[in-house]
């Protein structure tokens, strides 16, 4: 077993805890003594952090609507049909008519990649989270 | 966020969590604190073990409450009367800090004349807080050497939410209290990167590092580095978005990581316009409830398997290291999106998160000195920190605001979007609990927490419980003009007479359905803490 010191994702006060690795599987969780904020402390959620990360109904392969249902499909497939999708709307409508939501949970070089994403390869500003939810 | 950055230059936490326990007053409004934020609260809960004052502003009598020296129980959305009248106070007892005022600040007199004329007693009769509760408050906040205020979404999620802020901030800077260490206005952010999403520009106006949308110097300067023209307008909010209808003007979505189909205002309004969209595609880990309306879903790599950045709620930019290789197919979302913008013809290409962030660090001013070889090897930095050997910053407008003078903004009272009336009697207020987390994708799939708590509970007065002939327990039918929902009655005195709470966390009793979708036009904010309903008994459910 070993252990991977990494940030909470369960709220803005960001403790520093580490990850139990065993199998290649995350399994346990345990606070930093000397982080700042932590200080050898976790709320019941940072205790259980793992549960949700080896749970079963975690979603494994792209998926896109056929009819009522979404079956499961190849990265290149969900890519080109997305890729398409978003072009043809921006090239009839314009970038104002693409709509684009980061994420508060995301890191920060993805959030970075994602507003990069909207403002040039798709041309619009309508990029905004859940900053107030 | 839009309140702090008009009065102080800066919509971050002033201080860093530690500096709260050195704090001889701390006055907290509008946030649960001990089960939204538990190290935050942690910090006050020691300070008043050492003798600090704690003051809660809040209607419920939350578990923070209950610890306070002085309780404020306002009327939801009177948060603007109750501070003004407390700055009243502070005046009438010359307990202003003339020399800073004088010092560091601008518009103080639009700011005196304003509550000079103020009706004391009518205002504090507003609040339903009595004045000499009020007055003590104001004394023991004005009088301390070390005073800090911790705010959250009670304070911002009406429709006043951005004067609500910047009248906190008239009353830090009338008693002088900001600047210094263990001193100042702290925000608490809610979700773990809340505040890196804000810094990395992903709003409608502002481009990273909070420089403006609409500045040409701005936009030449990403046009420069990113090799592209850069749309000129400011875009639509998050609500403008998935409020739009389902022909509304935007054709098309990408949604990664959130799910407004739980966590949005008037849940009925986002269903009909992410229905209505031509294209919809979502990024997540689970399959959402807003995943379950996309055209593509995509396996998205949870924050164990993958690198990069979180910022918390005290600036604090710290590493999130990869423990364990994505299951199945799964890619990290900076994986996916490059693809897609190749795919778009705007070619993207970075080979680790690292090279990301010296891009970030390039291009934003408050991220100019954040390396990840930097983050790595401490507990992080805290912005600003403007090159590669400064040491970050523990707290904020030392010397001098963000944006030179701190600004005084006098507000008065706006009456929340919708009251209780004859109807719809109640008034409803949303909010968070310990064991689960924003939407509960991830807190209800843990077999621990779910045992904790597993449904969601009506907080009632008992009262009013029994004038609905409730029991503990029962299930009621609660109802607003927008949507109905049913759920277990908890009959506290938590909640006064005339009042009702619940959380948002689960799918099966999304109380969204009833929020009302008026918001504050400053912060684009929906008024999640006022909305008018009524409770029936469920009969044999």
């Amino acid at each position: 077993m070993h252990d991977v010191l990494t940030t909470c994702v369960y709220c803005g006060c960001g403790c520093g805890l580490y990850l139990h690795v065993e199998d290649a599987k995350v399994c346990g969780s345990q606070p930093s003594r000397h982080h700042p904020v932590s200080r050898d402390n976790l709320c019941v959620k940072g205790w259980h952090i793992h549960e949700s990360v080896n749970h079963p109904d975690r979603l494994t392969t792209p998926l896109i609507r056929k009819g009522d249902a979404l079956v499961p499909a190849t990265w290149e497939e969900a890519l080109d049909f997305t890729a398409q999708q978003l072009g043809s709307i921006r090239d009839q409508h314009g970038g104002k008519a693409i709509g684009v939501l980061a994420s508060a949970k995301c890191t920060n070089e993805e959030n970075y990649l994602l507003q990069k994403f909207a403002r040039t390869a798709l041309n619009t500003n309508n990029v905004d989270h859940c900053a107030r939810l | 966020m839009a309140g702090l950055a008009t009065t102080f230059g800066s919509g971050a936490m002033t201080n860093s969590i530690n500096e709260i326990e050195n704090a001889e007053v701390i006055l907290v409004s509008g946030s649960n604190t001990t089960e939204a934020h538990p190290q935050v609260a942690r910090r006050m809960l020691d300070a008043v073990d050492r003798g600090a004052r704690l003051i809660v502003i809040d209607p419920r009598r939350t578990r923070l409450a209950e610890c306070a020296h002085l309780h404020l129980a306002l009327r939801p959305g009177t948060d603007i009367p109750l501070l003004n009248a407390m700055m009243r106070v502070l005046l009438d007892e010359g307990l202003a800090d003339d020399l800073f005022i004088e010092m560091r600040t601008e518009n103080f007199l639009a700011l005196r004349d304003m509550l000079n004329r103020l009706d004391l007693e009518a205002t504090a009769a507003l609040t339903g807080v009595p004045l000499a509760l009020i007055s003590q408050a104001a004394q023991l906040y004005g009088r301390a050497r070390k005073a800090v205020i911790c705010y959250c979404l009670g304070v911002t999620q009406h429709v006043c939410g951005t004067e609500n802020v910047q009248t906190i901030a008239n009353l830090a800077m009338l008693a002088g209290h900001i600047e210094k260490e263990d001193t100042g206005v702290d925000p608490l952010r809610g979700q773990n990167n809340v505040q890196g999403a804000c810094d990395m520009g992903a709003l409608p106006n502002m481009l990273p590092s909070y420089q403006a949308v609409a500045n040409q110097d701005y936009r030449d300067k990403f046009e420069r580095a990113w090799g592209v023209s850069l749309p000129e307008a400011p875009g639509k909010t998050l609500v403008e978005m998935t409020h739009g209808g389902a022909q509304g003007s935007i054709r098309g979505m990408y949604i990664m990581g959130e799910n407004p189909m739980l966590s949005d205002p008037t849940l009925k309004k986002v269903e009909e316009t992410l229905r209505g969209l031509d294209f919809l595609v979502v990024s997540d880990i689970f399959l959402t409830e807003t995943a379950r309306l996309a055209q593509v879903v995509f396996p998205a790599a949870c924050f164990a398997e993958k690198s990069g950045s979180f910022t918390n709620s005290e600036r604090r930019v710290q590493m999130v290291r990869q423990a364990v290789t994505p299951p199945g197919e799964c890619r990290a979302d900076s994986e996916i999106i490059m693809e897609l913008s190749g795919r778009l013809g705007y070619g993207m290409e970075y080979n680790s998160s690292a090279e990301v962030m010296e891009e970030i660090a390039m291009l934003s001013p408050i991220y100019g000195g954040m390396h990840h070889d930097r983050l790595d090897q401490s507990w992080g930095l805290q912005w600003p920190c403007w090159d590669r050997s400064h040491p970050g910053t523990p707290f904020l407008h030392k010397y001098y605001f963000t944006r030179g003078r701190g600004h005084f903004m006098p507000a008065g009272h706006t009456a929340p979007g919708e009251l209780p009336d004859p109807e719809y009697p109640l008034l409803l207020m949303t909010g968070r609990i310990y064991h689960h987390y924003h939407t509960g994708t991830m807190t209800r799939k843990s077999e621990r927490l779910t045992r904790e708590c597993d449904h969601a509970v009506l907080q009632i007065n008992p009262a009013d419980a029994k004038a609905h002939g409730l029991r503990q327990g029962e299930s009621v039918r609660l109802s607003s003009r927008r949507g109905e929902i049913t759920l277990a009655a908890e009959i506290t005195d938590q909640v006064a007479t005339g009042m009702v709470y619940t959380t948002f966390h689960f799918h099966e009793a999304p109380i969204n359905l009833l929020t009302n979708d008026a918001f504050d036009t400053g912060s684009g904010c929906p008024e999640y803490k006022v909305c008018a309903v009524r409770v029936k008994k469920m009969v044999n459910s």
